[in-house]
């Protein structure tokens, strides 16, 4: 469905930009129909700048974009919006992501504005109804409302609601439940994961593991714009052969084993493991190291 | 008894009322203990660290005592607490990234917070280099401007700071919340290694992320909605809640090794309620899904275990 | 944290509250509108066209003439009255060309940045550091007949360049914010995101751009006028200072010629600063007193 090749974003840095500074650096990888990938990554690691390229919202320095099968790297105008019909995005903050002036249903507006200039008011209502009942709201108690009187979760939800009227096939959620609270996240994570099931496909950028692994069925471990580690998310949790995917797993805080009491990791693959990307010169290989389980070697 | 907290009530005013951000909490922590606090955005754990140690405008003092080492503090008197901050009672803020003057030195930047406060810097510059040493700081960073310095480094150095007084009681308000897991682990162990070593006596950590306070409190305090919901050992907290929302929430909380295809997990239906006009009696009554004809009265606090304390009418039932 | 509440007082009440509050801000709209309706029926007050020679000259305020007469028996109080119309034509078109011109300029250099930003920024740049009055010598030259239109449009069109600047490091702080990128990706064209999602937020600075325009044309009028480059016919409250100051006025105690306009001029513009830092605090809920 979408494949990105060596897909890199450079940012000038320094005094007259002579410096360059690769935010993602080289990132190949593929999301198939009804995938849901985490694209895990800590602050910094250029997850959300991988999911601004894909929503094209920020420029390609390297690398290409096909979905499927078409170049997407560099499409304008009318084929950008016919490549919007199926890609859509939801942001994280979603207090910022509504217009604090405007009542929340305007992103609805705009949608219909856009992509269904045609249709009769009474069909798109119809239209939106079915849409705000598939995410889980009841249109008459959200709609009409400014986003400050409605909850975070509901916001999410309206976006989420938002993708679905356009007919999206895939959904780029950039940390879509990390401002929400403990109680009501986990609805949301369950609707992407159901909406899975009616045929969507997901890219779940976050740097929270247990959110990855509760919903993704393929992960994609990101340090420093490099992927170091990638695969079907049980062989990357349970078979992690990065030093840093190992890392990872063993600062999550867990409820059923406290930090002290983790055993400590069979180091098999020492050179792959002190290997530090971004810190050495050598070329990096995705390597299969088990089937459809790559890791970074040099 | 390191830390006493009889009814406190603070609230918010604002042009619309009052908000009843923190609402009548009592408990009591020991000499050594790491109390976690946690809770829902918008539940008043916020406003309780600050009550403690910065109260003012438009946070407005409505009643209630809090005990340090058996002393009463003032906090309704923001001059008053003016000399117990920081040497009695110290924060670790929630932007403490931010906390420090971007163009001073570090080292001249402590001087000038010792200055400030009428301390004498010279009988601590060997504690402090001491301390830089302890969380793996080179004492060569007092030469350097704060933004030389990484997430997890300030972080760190914020953390000595605070503590160099040795006071009773620190409060450290998410401090963990906005950094990477790996350096997350390394700070909070580090908050043990201080209890450990008494630069503070008890701490408080507050966070939205109660699996962190699994890993490090002695003690968990959840409240909900300005309220006091339950507090007891962290084990019982996490593997034997007895309030209903402390069980939703733990039960609602996904872990490595948990998935959507295998076990799916619940969240709470319904959101807090508004607190310029909460509801009388249990204000989880809306959300409940085990509410009884009592909930509509307060509940009362009632001892369930060891240290184990909730407000809950299912346990006054339960125990009666 | 936020404060939810279903019965929350609208915002635009809450501004309509704090603007009726706010001291300045009464204090300034009070005096600017008390000379916006002397300039509009100030006219109708008096027999006399401004200028008219209506009576003896140097003639102290009197009962027939309320702010006395000047040098060659002009009558001052009409004199004041339509300066203070031509003042507020002055304050109403420069400002909004000028408002205009910045914020299509701040807006666009912005949003798209890049080369566009560049470009636009080096004009901002250049048109920075010509001054008014240079321009105006020019024009001076040129023109056979110079009207207060003319001169409100120069002014316009050199008043405009720290608006762009501000309006675009605003606008490039909006950009960020992820409704303008929920915009882009429903495909929604650029100019509609300007108008639509960027501007929309930034009406409370507008407006105070606007007001702070208003004022500084009509200073930039009287500054011109003072030097001789005003309006060849009609007058002006600088073109009345102009010629009190040229007639010795102040020498010859002439005050009734010299302080109504010195003080009207003193009093719309500072009124307009008022209004300016009482916006600031209503807009502002840091600097809201409670």
């Amino acid at each position: 469905m979408l494949e990105a090749t060596n897909l890199t974003k450079e940012f000038k840095v320094g005094s007259f930009g002579r410096g360059v500074f690769k935010a993602v650096n080289k990132a190949s990888f593929k999301i198939d129909n009804k995938d849901i990938v985490s694209l895990i990554g800590e602050s910094g690691s250029g997850k959300t700048t991988i999911g601004r390229m894909i929503l094209k919202l920020t420029q390609i320095s390297g690398g290409q974009i096909k979905y499927n099968g078409k170049d997407v790297s560099d499409i304008k105008n009318k084929n950008l919006k016919e490549y919007y019909r199926k890609v859509q995005g939801v942001f994280q903050d979603p207090f910022s992501t509504f217009n604090p002036i405007f009542k929340a249903d305007r992103i609805f507006k705009m949608v219909k504005n856009e992509f269904y200039p045609a249709l009769s008011n009474k069909e798109w209502e119809k239209k939106l109804d079915d849409s705000l009942k598939s995410v889980g709201l009841n249109p008459k108690e959200v709609l009409n409302k400014y986003p400050h009187q409605l909850s975070g979760g509901q916001l999410q939800r309206f976006l989420i609601a938002r993708a679905l009227l356009i007919d999206v096939e895939l959904l780029i959620a950039d940390e879509i439940i990390s401002m929400l609270d403990a109680s009501t996240r986990i609805d949301v994570l369950n609707l992407l994961a159901m909406l899975k099931e009616k045929g969507l496909s997901v890219l779940f950028i976050t740097h929270d593991l247990s959110l990855g692994y509760y919903i993704s069925n393929k992960a994609i471990i990101l340090y420093r714009g490099v992927i170091v580690e990638m695969g079907p998310t049980d062989k990357v949790f349970f078979n992690p052969v990065h030093s840093y995917t190992q890392s990872l797993l063993d600062s999550v805080p867990r409820l059923d084993m406290k930090w002290d009491e983790i055993p400590k990791r069979k180091k098999t693959y020492t050179d792959i493991v002190s290997y530090i990307p971004g810190m050495s010169k050598r070329e990096l290989k995705m390597t299969e190291i088990e089937e459809n389980h790559f890791v970074a070697i040099e | 008894m390191s830390l006493e907290i009889k009814n406190l009530k603070v609230y918010y005013q604002t042009l619309r009322g009052q908000v009843k951000a923190l609402d009548d909490i009592s408990f009591k922590i020991n000499d050594g203990d790491i109390l976690g606090l946690a809770g829902e955005s918008g539940c008043g754990k916020s406003t309780f660290s600050n009550s403690l140690i910065l109260l003012k405008a438009p946070m407005k003092y409505i009643g209630g005592e809090v005990f340090l080492d058996g002393k009463k503090l003032p906090v309704e008197n923001y001059e008053k607490m003016k000399e117990k901050r920081y040497k009695d009672i110290s924060i670790i803020p929630q932007y403490a990234l931010n906390a420090m003057n971007p163009t001073v030195k570090i080292g001249k930047y402590i001087h000038d917070v010792f200055a400030y406060k009428n301390f004498s810097y010279k009988g601590v510059d060997n504690e402090l280099k001491r301390r830089l040493k302890i969380v793996g700081l080179d004492e060569g960073i007092l030469n350097m401007y704060p933004i030389e310095l990484s997430g997890g480094m300030k972080q760190r150095m914020v953390m000595v700071i605070a503590t160099l007084m040795n006071p009773s009681l620190l409060i450290a308000d998410e401090i963990t919340s906005a950094l990477d897991v790996s350096t997350q682990k390394a700070v909070s162990k580090m908050l043990v290694e201080f209890r450990d070593k008494k630069f503070v006596k008890s701490i408080i950590f507050v966070t939205h992320d109660v699996s962190v306070l699994y890993q490090i409190a002695d003690k968990i305090l959840i409240m909900y909605a300005g309220k006091f919901a339950e507090i007891g050992p962290a084990e019982k907290i996490i593997h034997n809640p007895r309030h209903v929302y402390t069980k939703l929430l733990v039960k609602a909380m996904p872990e490595v090794g948990i998935k959507f295809s295998d076990t799916p997990l619940t969240g709470i239906p319904g959101h807090p309620p508004l607190l310029i006009d909460p509801p009388e009696g249990c204000r989880f009554i809306d959300r409940c899904p085990e509410k009884m004809k009592e909930c509509v009265k307060e509940p009362p606090v009632i001892k369930v275990g060891e240290d184990h304390y909730v407000a809950c009418w299912k346990e006054v039932k339960k125990n009666a | 944290m936020k404060v939810k509440n279903e019965k929350e007082i609208s915002n635009t009440k809450e501004i309509l509250y704090f603007t009726f509050k706010n001291k300045k801000m009464i204090i300034g709209m009070c005096l600017f509108l008390f000379f916006l309706l002397l300039g509009v029926f100030g006219p109708y007050l008096t027999q006399y066209g401004p200028m008219d020679y209506a009576g003896p000259g140097y003639h102290p305020p009197s009962s027939e003439y309320w702010l006395g007469t000047t040098f060659f028996g002009q009558d001052v109080f009409s004199q004041l009255v339509h300066g203070l119309r031509s003042s507020f034509g002055v304050g109403l078109l420069g400002g909004t060309i000028a408002t205009l011109i910045g914020l299509s300029v701040g807006f666009f250099a912005g949003y798209k940045g890049g080369v566009v930003d560049e470009i636009l920024m080096m004009v901002t740049n250049v048109m920075m550091v010509i001054p008014t009055i240079a321009l105006m010598i020019v024009f001076a030259a040129y023109l056979p007949y110079r009207g207060v239109t003319i001169q409100a449009v120069i002014i316009g069109c050199t008043a405009w360049p720290w608006t762009a600047r501000a309006v675009r490091s605003q606008t490039f702080s909006l950009k960020q914010r992820n409704f303008v990128s929920l915009a882009r990706i429903t495909g929604v064209k650029t100019i509609k995101i300007i108008s639509g999602e960027i501007a929309p937020n930034m009406l409370s600075y507008v407006f105070m751009v606007y007001i702070l325009q208003f004022g500084g044309s009509i200073l930039a009028a009287v500054t011109l006028d003072f030097i001789g480059l005003g309006p060849t016919m009609g007058i002006s409250l600088g073109l009345m200072l102009e010629n009190a100051v040229l007639w010795n006025a102040i020498q010859l105690g002439m005050w009734w010629w010299i302080i109504p306009p010195g003080l009207a001029i003193t009093l719309i513009v500072g009124g307009l600063y008022f209004m300016n830092t009482g916006l600031d605090e209503i807009f502002n809920p840091k600097l809201r007193e409670m």
